[in-house]
């Protein structure tokens, strides 16, 4: 990882010179200040880094950045990334998403991202629906969220993404909330320093589809508990876990995933021999 | 913000003690007014022109702030390495709170958010100024804290001035919230 120097490098270094166009008071635009201080602080400079992303809301940011960015395909980010990170791992790579663009249509990918462990840093903006295309319900919904599109509720049971990540091998599980984006920017460095897949959840909320979400700021509060390496007490904690504690719920200690070495290509004759007779 | 008189007499780490808060108080004045900036650009987006000028006028009032600590303080570069300052739990005590705005308010709501705003830094320091501590230190906060209420002060007189808003303020007649009624 090579590093900037810091007396040149701040949050505006990170920032492309295109608005964003979310909802006034969309979490999201604090998930974006945090992911520029985050990066300032590491010392990085924006062609260390690169965001990658699916489709959503929240999947807008690479556009909002001034490092690489790949801007992909619905539910696709992890694999786009992790192909990234294995050929260049020199880069600092981020993903980012909304609830839908994970763990719908991408949540295969997200089992086996987490499975495989190589260093990236997902950060998903969890705001339980589909906010890009109008308020759908989406996995992290609650069953009796009554609307116009799901009247009564879906009566399904909500997918608890940290459990999911925990028991299919991330190596970093933690939760932050928009409205605190100096924590959440802490929290997002951690996850890059941390070897390994690292998975952050950040309640992230919609203010047009779920504006109850404003009243999250009263819910959250910082976990009573310190972080632990240990899987078996971390699952104790997180099936318990009411989803508003805030910090770092898991730092595991697995060895990332690193590509094999590359061989030098072999020369014509070197491989004629494997034909001699 | 006035600087405490008797800087130059302080011992050393009593001045680097003063040094220090003095960049935390410009942190926080860098941060309210990137703050503002962000809101007026997110009001900008939705066409929301008046207010997005209020929150750009306040971004400006900010920066003069962070301005004249930095000239009182003599340094002659911005500080770069800044250490955001949290009170009672995530934000800077005169950040605005990220998902107060809506696309439909009115300079009344926004000048909501600059008093409480002001009201909470004269708060902060005024706690400050209480702490035990060094007496350079205690002085510039009680200095700051009752600058912060010149400042509410301001802004409840700009308040009288603008339209309160009517019952009703953010019914869209056109909603983007299919949900909605
Ligand atoms: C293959 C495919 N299927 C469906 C869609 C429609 N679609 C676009 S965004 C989205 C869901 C977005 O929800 P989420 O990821 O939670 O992001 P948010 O908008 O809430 O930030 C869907 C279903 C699509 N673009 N591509
Ligand atoms: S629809 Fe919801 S998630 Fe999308 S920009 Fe608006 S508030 Fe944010």
């Amino acid at each position: 990882m090579s590093t900037a120097s810091a007396a040149a490098i701040t949050p505006q270094s990170f920032k492309s010179g295109v608005k964003p166009v979310w909802c006034p008071g969309c979490g999201d635009y604090s998930v974006l200040s945090s992911i520029t201080k985050a990066l300032a602080a590491l010392g990085l400079a924006p062609e260390n880094a690169a965001i990658v992303s699916g489709i959503g809301c929240s999947s807008r940011i690479p556009a909002y950045t001034s490092c690489y960015g790949f801007h992909g395909v619905h539910g696709r980010a992890l694999p786009a990334a992790t192909g990234l990170k294995i050929a260049r791992p020199d880069l600092t790579v981020i993903v980012a998403g909304g609830d839908g663009d994970g763990y719908s249509i991408g949540g295969n990918h997200f089992l086996h991202a987490c499975r495989r462990n190589v260093d990236l840093t997902y950060v998903v903006m969890d705001n339980h629906v589909y906010g890009m295309t109008k308020g759908q319900p989406s996995p992290t919904t609650e069953p009796d969220w009554d609307s116009k599109l799901a009247p009564g509720g879906t009566g399904l049971r909500e997918f608890h993404p940290l459990v999911i990540a925990l028991a299919s091998g991330a190596n970093f599980i933690a939760r932050a909330f928009s409205g605190d984006p100096n924590g959440t920017a802490d929290l997002i460095a951690q996850a890059v320093r941390h070897p390994g897949f690292s998975f952050i959840e950040v309640l992230s909320p919609c203010v047009t589809y779920r504006p109850e979400q404003r009243g999250w700021k009263d819910a959250v509060r910082p976990a009573s508990v310190a972080v632990t390496d240990d899987p078996a007490r971390a699952a104790r904690r997180l099936m318990t876990d009411d989803g508003f504690n805030l910090g770092v719920l898991y730092a595991g200690r697995r060895a990332p995933y690193r590509a094999a070495p590359q061989h030098e290509p072999q020369s014509p004759a070197s491989l004629e021999l494997d034909f001699a007779l | 913000m006035t600087a405490p008189r008797k800087r130059r007499q302080a011992s050393k780490p009593a001045a680097a003690a003063l040094a220090e808060f003095m960049r935390r108080a410009y942190a926080m004045e860098l941060e309210a007014a990137e703050r503002y900036a962000d809101f007026a650009a997110q009001m900008e987006m939705h066409n929301n022109r008046e207010v997005a000028e209020l929150f750009r006028s306040l971004a400006q009032i900010e920066h003069r702030h962070a301005t004249s600590i930095r000239k009182q303080m003599g340094w002659k570069s911005a500080p770069q390495v800044l250490t955001a300052v949290r009170w009672l739990g995530r934000e800077g005590p005169e950040s605005g709170a990220p998902g107060e705005l809506h696309y439909l308010m009115q300079p009344y709501h926004a000048l909501e958010i600059a008093l409480a705003n002001e009201q909470r830094a004269a708060r902060f320091f005024a706690a400050f100024a209480r702490r035990s501590g060094p007496a350079a230190i205690r002085a510039a906060a009680a200095a700051m804290a009752r600058e912060e209420r010149a400042h509410a002060r301001l802004v409840r007189q700009w308040l009288a001035r603008v339209p309160r808003p009517d019952p009703g303020w953010d019914r869209d007649p056109d909603p983007p919230n299919y949900n909605g009624e």
